[in-house]
């Protein structure tokens, strides 16, 4: 079968602007939360992009049209197409693809516009809201910005989406399209996007950066929400080897369930996700090097996630580790990200760490790694979950990849 | 890729029709439901129209816990979920609930509750940093519309995975184009997939005002929505939702379920153009038909009836029919076109939906809808469009076509029976 290879990362986080500085970031375990400006809400931090100037980054037309977050996805896309060297005007549009997830839309531009019409009158809404707003513009401009025609698609499961999405690429380049730029950017840091999150109830009221994300940890309270994302090239590995671009590695495996009512009386589905994930890449829980946790910092469903990691791993099977400690939860872009380490963790063979966290117990199972540790073999697994039960585990490999 | 999808069980929630034989009747009966919009005071709007559902959620099943929480469009979704999974007698999903998915489509998601929380936390005042403790202790569920899949999979008691596919108004086909997938590759053995929307809400209307892409032709509500007539000059916005229970085709047969029809293509493409325009020879579209079709493995002749995307405005009619005209070429002369949004308007993410269940439906019937409000045809629109009355006939192979903001153009083939399986 046509394997899906990794060409080209594009990456807006808090902790860095592109791959490169992003990786360099994440294998020193450099904190990357700061407070939020006048915030007095009861969530006092977030991981942050600083240093993203929207005239620099993209064609100032789409400024005023566009949110932040589609901003972050516009630069993202721009730069991962730049770093798989791909020369867009050797295909036929109507063989590269989008498929991006989100979970909140632009909604900081929503939140300006929803004032418009509630404070100003109707006739005060932007003529750019209609699509500034919804759930499927990131891919709809990306898909604008470089002329790609082929198979679209735009998909929402809270942060186990940004998964999703990656695997939904991979099936439409099975299928035969040629190339499909995949991922997923979120920005849910306005008032009315942090209120949401407030009424969720996950958020952390911590009032010290070092103790408001701690996965894991007996003093886990919640998450930090941060803003971000990254946008990857996949292709067919046999195409990526003839147009001579270097290949990060592939997507090897997927697998999604959905947890049953919680009031149902019956067992939560992640391990059956995972064994899924392991089952479709044709791993064996021992070829896994590394596992990149959803570390929900909630303890019900830390522990949920340990038990899973031991009944698919045994105890202290395999390492585990959650760099988004450093940079928050940012939701359907949290995923991607993940994936984006776990390729650079198997290529520089070494396990980026966990901050922060020191005093865990909430299952002693879990082998958290908390300092840059070396890694072997070539295969790492990523998991994220979704409120509602969405878990989603991908597979990446390095298998057969040669040195970049 | 060789599993075939079968349809076994269907639920609508339409404006003027709430259930799927009372949505049949109307669409046979040619009768628009467009009207002026009763649900808030539309004097400021420069279009004041809508398809409206008569939707009373506790008459369709939903408790008073359900009808305080959800949004509207999630409680669309539960009610035409419902009805789809009795209409297939599929029987309860128990250990085989990690065999079963849901893919639900949705545009604009929990829109009217989105706009309901801002007005709650703004008090009146503009100020940047709302009031976060006077919102809803369901604001989340809002904010993130894969709430409305969480809760379509307790109520099938589905396991395997779960989405909200949202490319705006091709949501609808395409979450039932993501369902097939699910089933083919062998994921799971049946998908509860749809869409939904419940649009209607000030800062919808408001949107659609600011870019002139719906119809202001307020003082005559009933006939507001004339795609494909010369005097067309928008869309009429419009709500509701359509589940389909799609069900490995083997399965289906085994169990001797009732099945209305294969699900024997699906593309999706973009335009690459515009969030809003379209290039006016629907290259693209006709790209999703072509590749849908050769899917489905059917020549473009074996095509016996098309359900256009049909919004009425000026470019979407002339982009539509150019790209029929690219895909089926001759044959696209000879099959009849019609646009059942001229009588229920335009639900964005749901209307995919609803618009392959009234192919189903068509398949099952022996009838197409018409294209009500079509009385004369702009000259460059020269296809047979059914106009105002419904059509007996026999149909075997049925085409629906969606096309949306992104430039998403997406088309899906079903085929009353593609044969014995290999």
């Amino acid at each position: 079968m046509t394997t899906a290879a990794v060409t080209g990362i594009g990456v807006v986080a808090p902790n860095g602007l592109g791959v490169a500085d992003y990786w360099s970031a994440v294998l020193r375990g450099q904190p990357a939360i700061g407070p939020i400006p006048d915030s007095t809400y009861p969530v006092r931090f977030a991981g942050q992009v600083v240093g993203f100037e929207p005239d620099r980054h993209l064609p100032g037309r789409l400024v005023p049209q566009t949110d932040r977050m589609t901003q972050f996805a516009i630069a993202a896309a721009d730069w991962a197409v730049q770093d798989a060297k791909l020369d867009l005007s050797g295909f036929d549009p109507l063989d590269v693809g989008v498929v991006t997830a989100g979970t909140s839309g632009g909604f900081s531009f929503g939140q300006r516009e929803l004032a418009n019409l509630c404070h100003r009158g109707p006739e005060h809404v932007s003529a750019y809201m209609s699509f500034a707003w919804f759930y499927a513009v990131n891919s709809g401009q990306i898909s604008i910005r470089h002329d790609l025609r082929g198979p679209t698609g735009v998909l929402v499961a809270d942060q186990a989406g940004g998964l999703d999405a990656l695997a939904q690429a991979r099936r439409k380049v099975r299928q035969g399209t040629r190339l499909v730029l995949t991922g997923g950017l979120d920005c849910p840091l306005c008032p009315y996007s942090l209120t949401a999150q407030l009424a969720g109830g996950r958020l952390s009221d911590r009032d010290d950066p070092a103790t408001a994300y701690l996965p894991f940890d007996v003093r886990a309270g919640g998450h930090v929400p941060g803003e971000g994302g990254a946008i990857l090239v996949l292709e067919d590995r046999a195409q990526a080897g003839a147009r001579g671009a270097a290949v990060y590695g592939e997507i090897a495996g997927y697998g999604a369930t959905t947890d049953p009512h919680p009031d149902s009386g019956r067992p939560p589905n992640l391990r059956r996700a995972i064994e899924l994930a392991l089952a479709d890449a044709g791993l064996h829980p021992a070829d896994v090097a590394v596992v990149f946790a959803d570390a929900a910092a909630v303890p019900e469903l830390d522990q949920a996630e340990a038990r899973a990691l031991a009944e698919v791993f045994g105890p202290h099977g395999v390492p585990v580790t959650a760099p988004k400690t450093a940079i928050g939860r940012i939701y359907a872009g949290g995923g991607p990200l993940d994936v984006v380490a776990a390729l650079l963790a198997l290529r520089e063979r070494v396990i980026p760490p966990t901050v922060n966290v020191a005093r865990r117990t909430v299952d002693r199972a879990v082998d958290l790694v908390e300092a840059p540790r070396p890694l072997t073999g070539s295969a790492a697994l990523v998991l994220a979950r979704g409120v509602g039960g969405f878990n989603s585990a991908l597979v990446v490999s390095t298998r057969d990849i040669v040195d970049r | 890729m060789s599993r075939r999808v079968a349809i076994t069980g269907i639920g609508v929630v339409a404006p003027g029709a709430v259930g799927t034989k009372q949505f049949w009747e109307l669409l046979m009966a040619g009768r628009p439901v467009t009207r002026t919009i009763t649900s808030f005071d539309p004097g400021r709007f420069r279009s004041q129209l809508a398809a409206e559902c008569d939707f009373y959620p506790e008459q369709h099943g939903l408790s008073p816990e359900q009808c305080a929480r959800l949004d509207r469009v999630t409680q669309f979704a539960l009610v035409a979920a419902r009805e789809a999974m009795l209409d297939s007698r599929i029987a309860s999903t128990g250990e085989a609930a990690h065999r079963v998915g849901v893919s639900i489509g949705t545009a604009v998601g929990c829109t009217q509750q989105l706009e309901q929380q801002y007005r709650a936390v703004s008090d009146h005042h503009e100020h940047w940093w709302v009031d976060h403790s006077r919102a809803s202790p369901f604001f989340y569920d809002y904010f993130v519309p894969s709430s409305i899949a969480a809760e379509l999979a307790w109520l099938v008691g589905a396991e395997g995975p779960s989405t909200v596919v949202s490319t705006g108004c091709t949501s609808g086909i395409d979450a039932i184009g993501y369902g097939c997938e699910l089933i083919r590759e062998g994921s799971v053995d049946v998908v509860v997939a749809g869409g939904s929307d419940a649009p209607i809400a000030p800062i919808t209307v408001a949107c659609f005002d600011a870019i002139k892409a719906t119809s202001s032709r307020n003082d005559d509500p009933e006939t507001a929505c004339r795609p494909f007539d010369r005097t067309r000059n928008g869309f009429v916005l419009g709500e509701g939702a359509a589940v389909l229970v799609l069900e490995r085709l083997e399965l289906a047969r085994a169990r001797g379920a009732r099945i209305y029809g294969e699900v024997a293509g699906f593309a999706s493409r973009s335009n690459g153009y515009h969030m809003t325009g379209l290039r006016a020879d629907g290259r693209e579209m006709a790209a999703a038909v072509t590749a849908a079709l050769d899917e489905a493995r059917l020549p473009a002749t074996a095509v016996d009836y098309v359900n256009a995307h049909g919004t009425a405005t000026k470019q979407n009619d002339r982009h539509e029919t150019a790209a029929l005209k690219h895909s089926l070429r001759e044959h696209a002369y000879r099959v009849p076109v019609s646009s059942i949004k001229s009588m229920i308007g335009h639900s964005l993410g749901a209307i995919g939906a609803i618009e392959v269940a009234t192919c189903a439906l068509s398949l099952e019937n022996g009838a197409v809808p018409p294209t009500a409000n079509l009385h004369e045809p702009e000259p460059e629109l020269d296809l047979d469009y059914v106009p105002l009355v419904a059509r007996e006939m026999p149909v075997e192979v049925a085409l629906t076509v969606g096309s949306g903001f992104g430039g998403f153009q997406s088309a899906m083939v079903l085929a009353r029976d593609l044969g014995p399986l290999a």
